[in-house]
Order: structure tokens, then C-alpha cells, then sequence
């Protein structure tokens, strides 16, 4: 049996009292959503808190707000994003993204915070105990160096979330509350480039929603490779999302990858490449140059990582004539095995 | 490794389930999984532990009617939940449908994969009586078999939906 350290629990019933346990509880405390992410690493022993604050009783994170746009509690499972119709009527690259995020059980335990706090991911380091002692640990855990590349001053863990580059593409923001005030950002922002410090969330935060403007006239898709049609963790990401003129050509556009950096990668170059200009295969293709150009794998998670660069164009590709109206439901059963 | 616990109060956790509709009270370290609980507290062995991370399906049990793994669920949290498990589900010696048709089609070889599977397609019937063969897929996409290659699980699952609704009752 692999078991779970020791540590303290707590239940706060409300987002006022979960931000003042955790302001007291410092860097000592960590909170626990659906605990997908949180508990196999604590079993590792790559997150070791003294306290776990559980949101699981905690009121309003499950809320779901239609307004304008759309607000989602950052605690509704994805299987609950997933069965919210607005969602899969307006906000379509996200419901295909959560839909593809772990399998049927896992969707019903781990919540959309989660997924957008999920810890970065690598081959050195999602290992047990014995394992990551063996080779020395490395410099986001214990260690010192970095064995995806030796030189690096900085960890290259992979963000793995499917859900941040799709609500990246449609322009949402979250609110983080804490003891000391709340206060909203872009979700792109939300983010760093470092797998270490990956998040810009400070320890004492409670991501309590995620706010997603009114996009009338915009379509969204995600994209996803992984190794097994049944589920896995991205190997790619490929969100897009456009509103096009009546003529079909782009008005605006804003395309991101996922699991080729250690954040959700915007693409501003492709994005502003694409608009004025109608989604023929020529445009798309050009995208998908583009795109490949700024996607960098490592060789840390599973497949070929020069393979996995390769396919960046394709997959861009795939999101694009989607984008543009395309039936893509043949290629998304061969890819996903999954009708979205 | 372990972090020392603070507080001598919380080297005992005790909350209240309802197990395969019994309730039971029980007492455990605050750390164990709702498995863990269900193995070593309940002797209810018949919930597999495979992998222990959420990458199998080996311990999915129903947590108020819904497949989850347990595994990856603290115990203190299901204080209050019903638990449904593989051993609630023959009535006395009378196989339930799934167990019959999982018997009938050879949905089971080892066995391992087994509860998990069987507690993971109730909870799907329940909710869907009569789901497509790719719904059934899907529904057990999270559930891993070694053994049978799956097809013998899905004509299980499709044979059981049948007899269920002919018989017209729950799952
Ligand atoms: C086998 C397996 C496969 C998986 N496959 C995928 C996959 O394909 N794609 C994918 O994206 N994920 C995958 N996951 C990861 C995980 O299941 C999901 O990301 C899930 O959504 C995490 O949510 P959770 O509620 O379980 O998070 P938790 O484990 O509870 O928390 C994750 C992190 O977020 C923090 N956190 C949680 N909620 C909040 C909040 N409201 N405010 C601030 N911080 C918070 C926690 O402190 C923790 O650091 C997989 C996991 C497993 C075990
Ligand atoms: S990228 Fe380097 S430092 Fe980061 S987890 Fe992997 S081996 Fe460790
Ligand atoms: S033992 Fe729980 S998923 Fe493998
Ligand atoms: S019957 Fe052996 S693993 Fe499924």
C-alpha cells in the first residue's frame, strides 16, 4: 500500500473562513478540491502539507451564474461543467476539454479549480519516493538539478491542464479571494513559465470562480493528443477560438497550446496572423507553421518529443477547419475516440 | 517523511457511512483513503486496490450512486455518504443481472478488474438504462482490464441493461 502522510484537516463551511484557516495555516497548508491532483502526489511525497483545507462542504463554489456571460464556481466537477448546456452551447472548446480531462470517474471527483491549479507534470518527477531518491531527486523537490536538461536554471515540469488553454482561447478571468481582499485577472495571467512556480496565485488564495464574457458570434474548439484513446494527460493542447465576419473572414482570434511549455502558451503571432484573412488551407496551414514555431516539448512526458513537435501543425490544422465549419467528427473519433 | 501530527485529537478519525445500504460507524486514521476504510476497517475486501493513483478503475466504488475511486478519496470526506460495493450486490445466493451476464459472456478472466467494472456499470444503468454500446465504452473508458480485451465486458454490460429493463427495475 502506498499511503498518505500524516497531516491535520480542516472543514471550513464558507470562502471566508477556508481564506482565514489557510492565511493561518501559511505555507504549512495546502487546500483539497476533489484531491485527483493533491493525493497521488502527497502518496509520492512530491506535496507534503501539514494541513489540508477541504472545499468539499464549502457554500457557492458550485455556482453557476448566467448572466452576460457565464460564471462557473470553481468547484463544480467537470463532469458537472461538462452537463451545464450553456456551456456546451456557447462555450464549446470548453466543454470538449473537460469532456477529455481523465476518465468518467475522475471527471467526477476532480473540479474545474483543480484542474486550473493542477501541478506542473514530468517524468523525474510524478515518480514515487524510492524512485526520485534514487536519482538524487531534482531541483522541484529536494534536489538541485534539473535532468530534463542539466544546464536549466529553471524547472521544465509541463502544465497538463486541458481546461486553462481553452478558457485562455475564450477570454475568461477568475476571481481569487483571500483574508485580505479578492481581486480578478485574466486567466492568461494566472500563469508563469517556470515549473516551479507555475502559478501567480499566492499561497493564501482561494480561486473561487471563473467568469466567462458574453462571446456572441465566436467559435471555439480544443484539440488533444494523448497516448491512449481512453484517457490520458495532454501530450498537446490545442485550443482556438474565432468570431468571423459574415464573408467568413476573422475578425478576431486567439489560438493556445497546452502542454508544451510549463504554462498554457498563448499564441499572439498566429492569433494576429489569422485575422482579415479567411480559414482557407493555405492560412491554415501557414497557422500551423507558426504555431510549431513556438511549441516547445520536452522530453519529459510520454511519446517522441521531435514527434510531438511535428504533429503541432497538424493539430493546429484540425482546430482551425473546425473553426471553419468543417465536419470534423470522423478525424475527432480517430484522434480523441470520443464523439464531441 | 511523515509530518508529525499536532494534535493528539485527530490521530482517530470517526465518521458515519451507510455501506451497501447498513449503516456502519467507524474509527481509522485520518490519513487512510475511503479503500483503505473499506479494506481494512470493514473487511470489505472484494474493492481491489490496483495502482492506487487513479490510473486503473480497480477500486471504483458508488459514493451516493456516483463511480468514483477510492483510492483517491479521503474517508473523512465521505462522512455521511452511502457507499455502494461489490458485496451489496447479490441478493442472498442470487447473482444480480450484471454478475449473471458478467458470468455468462466471460466479462470476467482474473477477476482483479472485476468490481470495479461492475460497481462502475451500475452506476451507469441506474442512471441510463438503455445506453448505446459506445455510451458503455465510454462509461468504463477510466476502467482498466488485462484479461478479457473488453469486448466480453461490453456484451456483459449490454446484456445485463437488457434483463434489467425487461425485469424493470433499478440496477
Ligand atoms: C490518472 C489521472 C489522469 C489525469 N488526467 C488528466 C488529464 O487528462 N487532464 C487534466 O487536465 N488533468 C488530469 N488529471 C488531473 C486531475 O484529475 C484534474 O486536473 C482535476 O481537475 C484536478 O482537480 P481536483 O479538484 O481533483 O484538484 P485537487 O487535487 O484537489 O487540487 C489540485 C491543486 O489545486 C489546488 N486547488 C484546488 N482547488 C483550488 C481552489 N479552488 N483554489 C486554489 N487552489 C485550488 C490544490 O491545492 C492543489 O494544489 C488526471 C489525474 C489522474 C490521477
Ligand atoms: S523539469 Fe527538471 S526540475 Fe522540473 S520536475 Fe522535471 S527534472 Fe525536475
Ligand atoms: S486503485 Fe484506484 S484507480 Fe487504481
Ligand atoms: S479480468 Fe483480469 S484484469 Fe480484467
Amino acid at each position: 500500500m502506498m499511503r498518505l502522510p500524516w497531516f491535520q484537516y480542516q472543514r471550513p463551511a464558507s470562502v471566508a473562513e477556508a481564506a482565514r484557516m489557510l492565511a493561518a495555516e501559511g505555507p504549512r497548508g495546502m487546500l483539497i478540491a476533489g484531491g485527483t491532483d493533491l493525493l497521488p502526489n502527497m502518496k509520492r511525497r512530491q506535496q507534503t502539507p501539514a494541513t489540508l483545507i477541504s472545499l468539499s462542504r464549502v457554500e457557492g463554489l458550485k455556482k453557476i451564474t448566467n448572466g452576460s456571460g457565464l460564471t462557473l464556481g470553481a468547484g463544480l466537477t467537470l463532469t458537472e461543467v461538462v452537463g451545464t448546456g450553456a456551456v456546451r452551447e456557447k462555450y464549446r472548446g470548453l466543454w470538449q476539454a473537460a469532456a477529455q480531462v481523465a476518465s468518467p470517474h475522475l471527471r467526477n471527483m476532480g473540479t474545474l479549480g483543480g484542474n486550473l491549479c493542477l501541478d506542473t507534470r514530468c517524468n523525474y518527477y510524478n515518480q514515487n519516493e524510492e524512485w526520485r531518491e534514487a536519482i538524487g531527486y531534482c531541483m522541484k523537490k529536494e534536489g538541485k538539478t534539473c535532468w530534463v536538461a542539466t544546464a536549466s536554471k529553471r524547472c521544465l515540469a509541463v502544465s497538463s491542464t486541458d481546461t486553462a488553454p481553452a478558457l485562455i482561447a475564450l477570454d475568461a478571468k477568475v476571481r481569487l479571494v483571500s483574508a485580505a481582499g479578492e481581486r480578478e485577472l485574466a486567466l492568461a495571467s494566472l500563469y508563469n513559465n517556470d515549473g516551479i512556480n507555475y502559478i501567480t496565485r499566492k499561497p493564501d488564495e482561494i480561486l473561487t470562480e471563473v467568469v466567462l464574457p458574453q462571446l456572441d458570434g465566436w467559435s471555439s474548439t480544443y484539440w488533444k493528443l494523448r497516448r491512449r484513446g481512453s484517457f490520458d494527460f495532454p501530450l498537446l493542447g490545442v485550443a482556438a477560438a474565432a468570431r468571423m465576419a459574415p464573408d467568413g473572414s476573422v475578425l478576431e482570434a486567439r489560438v493556445v497550446l497546452g502542454a508544451v511549455s510549463s504554462q498554457p502558451l498563448p499564441l499572439a503571432k498566429a492569433s494576429e496572423f489569422l485575422v482579415g484573412k479567411k480559414l482557407n488551407d493555405e492560412v491554415i496551414a501557414e497557422a500551423g507553421v507558426l504555431a510549431a514555431s513556438r511549441a516547445k516539448p520536452m522530453d519529459n512526458t510520454d511519446l517522441d518529443v521531435y514527434w510531438r513537435k511535428e504533429v503541432v501543425p497538424s493539430f493546429v490544422g484540425y482546430a482551425l477547419r473546425e473553426i471553419r465549419g468543417d465536419d470534423m467528427r470522423a478525424m475527432r473519433m480517430r484522434i480523441s475516440r470520443q464523439a464531441l | 517523511m511523515n509530518t508529525a501530527l499536532q494534535k493528539v485529537d485527530q490521530r482517530k478519525a470517526h465518521i458515519t457511512l451507510r455501506v451497501n445500504g447498513e449503516e456502519v460507524e467507524v474509527s481509522f486514521a485520518p490519513y487512510k483513503t475511503l479503500l483503505e476504510v473499506l479494506r481494512e476497517e470493514l473487511d470489505l475486501t472484494g474493492t481491489k486496490h490496483g495502482c492506487e493513483l487513479g490510473e486503473c478503475g480497480a477500486c471504483a466504488v458508488l459514493v451516493d450512486g456516483e463511480p468514483l475511486l477510492s483510492c483517491l478519496k479521503l474517508a473523512l470526506e465521505c462522512d455521511g455518504a452511502s457507499i455502494e460495493t461489490v458485496e451489496g450486490l447479490a441478493e442472498g445466493p442470487e447473482l444480480h443481472p450484471l454478475q449473471a451476464a458478467f458470468s455468462d459472456h466471460g466479462g470476467s478472466q482474473c477477476g482483479y478488474c472485476t468490481p470495479g467494472v461492475l460497481m462502475t456499470a451500475k452506476g451507469l444503468l441506474d442512471r441510463e438504462p438503455n445506453p448505446s454500446r459506445e455510451r458503455i465504452k465510454e462509461a468504463l473508458s477510466g476502467n482498466l482490464c488485462r484479461c478479457t480485451g473488453y469486448q466480453q465486458i461490453v456484451d456483459s454490460v449490454a446484456d445485463a441493461a437488457r434483463t434489467l429493463r425487461e425485469r424493470g427495475v433499478k440496477a
